[in-house]
């Protein structure tokens, strides 16, 4: 049975969401810790759910990425455990410097909200096995500052190490496929070592037969399962 | 005491859509002349510091750790004496 944690942070709002799809497809209950708490014991899946974390405040995920239960996540991140974060949840990734890059102001100034069509690459990233090279899912995106981006060198290595995730995927001819400008259409990127993903799209909004989908619960049980 | 002044903008060759945009409404309003137009962050406190290098070698560290994401930032920090009123 997996070890699966949930952080909420002030301004998070999909921690009972993420809860719930856990629930449903491992058929327990998932831990919960607050980001004053500063011990959590061993777990096998840290998630870091989506939000609004201190209110946006500063820059997106700046504040959370500093609050004290993060020294937990980071030594778990050390140790070679597994990190999903999603949407706030990857902007503090990001902040942390778990993973590279940044998530930047949409290119097109608005908030968006909708489905998306990704591509999955490098899935023999452990936290990927589960899914197949190329699998297309529709999740949906909801944000603001969620435009990729990364310097040339840091994106060169992050290509050269296979760490691009999911891509916004252009196959079905939609122009606007690519909801927020992100560079090289980038939707999620692993870690070097393949155990901590950041995505922009909310997969547990995709996780129940109510949503009109179940292409985020096949990504979250994947996830849990590599993790497991 | 030394009065502090941190500007934020981003670096160079970072699309700034906010900064495009009110260029574009300038120049929707006749304002022809106002090119390459970049937003940033201004950020001012106050420290108990008395010695300008100390304080700008502290405050240079909180910019690196919390104040400013140097991947796509660049920061400018000002230190001046505190005058009291």
């Amino acid at each position: 049975m997996a070890r699966i944690a949930v952080i909420s942070f002030p301004g998070s709002n999909c921690d009972r969401d993420i809860i719930t799809a856990i629930r449903d497809i491992t058929g327990t209950e998932p831990n919960q810790f607050w980001h004053k708490e500063s011990t959590m014991p061993r777990q096998d899946l840290v998630i870091l759910p989506g939000g609004f974390s201190f209110g946006d405040y500063l820059r997106c995920g700046a504040i959370a990425a500093r609050s004290p239960i993060m020294d937990e996540v980071l030594e778990h991140a050390w140790r070679g455990g597994y990190i999903l974060g999603i949407c706030n949840g990857f902007q503090i990734l990001t902040e942390a410097d778990l993973l590279p890059g940044t998530l930047m102001r949409n290119r097109g100034l608005r908030f968006v909200c909708r489905d998306v069509v990704l591509e999955t690459h490098n899935s023999d990233n452990a936290i990927l096995t589960g899914l197949n090279e190329g699998q297309k899912l529709r999740i949906p995106v909801a944000h603001n500052e969620g435009n990729y981006f990364a310097d040339a060198a840091t994106l060169k290595k992050i290509k050269d190490k296979g760490q691009i995730a999911f891509t916004y995927s252009g196959a079905d001819q939609d122009p606007n496929y690519n909801p927020n400008g992100a560079i090289d259409d980038i939707a999620g990127i692993v870690s070097e070592n393949g155990r901590v993903l950041g995505l922009m799209p909310h997969p547990e909004r995709k996780a129940d037969p109510i949503h009109g989908g179940l292409d985020g619960r096949l990504l979250l049980k994947s996830v849990i399962e590599a993790a497991s | 005491m030394v009065s502090i002044t941190i500007t934020i903008g981003l670096k160079d060759g970072v699309l700034d859509p906010e900064g495009r945009a009110i260029e574009s409404s300038l120049n929707n309003l006749g304002y022809h002349e106002a090119s390459e137009i970049k937003t940033g962050r201004l950020i001012r406190f106050t420290m108990d510091e008395a010695d300008h290098a100390r304080a700008h070698q502290k405050v240079s560290k909180m910019c690196e750790t919390l104040l400013v994401n140097t991947v796509i930032e660049h920061y400018d920090i000002t230190v001046e004496d505190l005058i009291e009123e």
